[in-house]
């Protein structure tokens, strides 16, 4: 891919957003603060740091992106569309019977959708598996696997952090989104405790740490979590805010999965497009 | 526990709890590690094939494959949740991933994992897990006596319970050509030699007839047939004769090798298998003949819903009535 101005970028986590609140209007209801709050730092992983092929979803030279949080799915899509690999207009279908584009990401529907996720916990156990398989078969590609600090409450989260840095697995980068919001309530009143840099770097990995909604601290995290050539996976901490860009949402309580009611899509919409970026 | 132990009794210096003990009676034919040889002599051919295990590839004889292979080899640490995701992942990137731990951690630990990582993608992943059934003394924490009714349930998952040294040997090179997951309940160290005598050969999703009689018809998987075998020869000396057909895919089972046996008149049905008696094949070959309207005379011979005891593993299969003898008596009184 060609490396994009970080303004660029901007104006990709821009159309990422919207892509996502058009497929939120569709429902009326889902994840939708989540992709707006990792609406960035997807931006700048497609269209800053992975290889990929729009037209070819499999290509071995990819570097493969695994979702392990399935309910992230419609920012996956959003981030797909943008990138080309799923038409635009099937935007339209999300969540409906017979879509390739379900609530919850599932890799057998939708192209460029690596992993089913949805049961959290498994995604960066299956992502060692697809290093380990790299290395195995000599690949210079980066397998991304992008989780939640809500799934860091799962031990299986921890047995695949032990193995990364057990294996060396210098070609694996998480991708940790903070958003300090779950399900029953804030992440950081749960197990996800801080320090969470110190906890990683206990695990062995080579830990980043960044505002995961300021663009420019992301695309220098993601430069120095590839060049970093210490033998050990790499972890990007990205604190984010939920429902970035659409302030009333963003001051929505528990906004884990949002409501919204049908005349506030056109005003988020509204809201968003005044701040396109140029 | 069944029987209050005697104070101040002798030592029993032959009984053993241990967590591993041979199935193999004295005397008996035996085979040292036969998935362990089996797959790495599949291993020479197939590059694709790697080994992986949680920490006991020793006790799964997959030790054998990562001393020829060692660089194939991934040990993965007492962790069978890494342990399948990680496999899912490499079949993914296109290894043929060969995994092993104990068929309780297996079922219990890692279904999540094997059900939506390896199954729900219908990934190329042979899970091989030692310790089916009632094949310990250690107790319930090793004792995997639900394992094929926590499977079976599973979507795009076969399941082979295979009998003896011969059996394991044949379904290794067999399961691997088919691109899909796989559970093998695996008999480990030096595995009893049974079948040769029988002109079988395994084939994958089929029952095989080793013996044809009219009395009796036993349908039966895993080492059940070989007690099964020798339970026939103990009841022909009370002139019962019995069939025994031997089930080593429960799943998909062979419906049609099944109701063509068991539709033969006059014989009851007898399933047996090292396993409850709940959600294993007695079940299932019951639902089988009942939905084709097949209803002969029918009984089970399994573990019983409980959690079992500690003990040598003789005593066990005689306690719970899965010894040879125990078939045979059994068999004898629903005549």
């Amino acid at each position: 891919m060609n490396k994009l101005s970080n303004i660029s970028l901007a104006r990709r986590a821009w159309r990422i957003r919207r892509n996502a609140l058009r497929m939120g209007e569709v429902q009326g209801q889902g994840y939708i603060a989540q992709a707006l709050g990792i609406a960035d730092v997807l931006a700048v992983a497609y269209f800053h740091a992975l290889s990929f092929r729009p037209e070819e979803p499999e290509w071995e030279e990819r570097d493969r992106f695994l979702l392990s949080i399935g309910h992230y799915a419609i920012a996956l899509y959003a981030a797909l569309i943008e990138a080309g690999i799923i038409p635009e207009s099937e935007l339209e279908t999300y969540g409906s019977d017979d879509s390739r584009l379900p609530m919850s990401g599932m890799a057998s529907y939708t192209p460029g959708m690596e992993i089913t996720g949805g049961s959290l916990g498994h995604g960066l156990g299956i992502a060692v598996g697809f290093a380990l398989g790299l290395k195995r078969k000599s690949s210079k590609n980066f397998v991304y696997n992008l989780l939640s600090d809500g799934e860091l409450n799962e031990g299986s989260t921890w047995e695949a952090a032990m193995a990364g840095s057990h294996w060396k697995l210098d070609n694996l980068i998480a991708i940790v989104d903070i958003n300090d919001q779950q399900a029953d309530g804030p992440s950081s009143a749960m197990t996800s405790r801080e320090p969470q840099i110190d906890r990683w770097r206990a695990f062995g990995w080579y830990v980043e740490r960044v505002d995961g909604n300021n663009i420019d601290e992301v695309v220098a995290a993601f430069d120095r979590a590839r060049l970093h050539d210490g033998a050990q996976p790499r972890v990007i901490l990205c604190d984010t805010k939920m429902a970035k860009g659409v302030k009333f949402l963003e001051e929505r309580e528990m906004n884990h999965f949002l409501r919204v009611d049908p005349d506030e899509w056109e005003m988020a919409l509204n809201i968003l497009d005044e701040g396109k970026p140029a | 526990m069944s029987e209050t132990p005697v104070a101040n009794a002798p030592p029993k210096r032959l009984t053993t709890s241990a967590m591993i003990a041979s199935l193999a009676a004295p005397g008996q034919r035996t085979k040292p590690a036969p998935f362990g040889h089996a797959l790495t002599e599949l291993a020479r051919e197939n590059k694709n094939i790697v080994g992986m295990s949680a920490d006991l590839s020793k006790y799964t004889d997959m030790h054998i494959f990562a001393k020829a292979y060692p660089e194939r080899f991934y040990q993965m640490g007492m962790a069978e949740q890494l342990l399948m995701s990680a496999a899912a992942g490499m079949a993914r990137e296109g290894a043929q991933p060969f995994v092993t731990t104990y068929a309780v951690f297996a079922a219990r630990r890692a279904y999540d994992f094997i059900c939506l990582a390896i199954a729900e993608e219908n990934l190329d992943v042979k899970i091989v897990c030692a310790l089916p059934g009632l094949t310990t003394g250690y107790g319930p924490s090793h004792q995997a006596t639900e394992d094929i009714a926590i499977f079976r349930g599973m979507p795009n998952l076969t399941i082979i319970d295979p009998c003896d040294a011969l059996d394991i040997e044949q379904a290794v090179p067999a399961i691997a050509p088919y691109k899909g997951p796989v559970y093998m309940r695996l008999l480990r160290g030096n595995v009893p030699l049974v079948l040769d005598e029988y002109n079988y050969k395994f084939v994958l999703g089929r029952a095989a007839m080793l013996r044809d009689e009219n009395d009796v018809l036993i349908i039966s998987s895993g080492f059940m047939t070989m007690r099964a075998l020798e339970a026939a020869k103990l009841l022909e000396q009370d002139n019962v004769k019995a069939a025994v057909l031997h089930v080593p895919t429960i799943k998909p089972l062979d419906e049609a090798g099944i109701l063509a046996a068991a539709s033969k008149p006059g014989r009851m049905v007898v399933v047996a298998e090292n396993h409850s008696v709940i959600g294993g094949l007695g079940e299932a070959v019951a639902s089988l003949l009942l939905r084709h309207g097949v209803t002969p005379a029918f009984r089970q011979i399994g573990l019983p819903d409980q959690f079992l005891d500690a003990g040598a593993l003789p005593t066990l299969h005689e306690r719970y009535g899965i010894s040879t003898e125990a078939v045979a008596r059994q068999i004898k009184s629903w005549l």
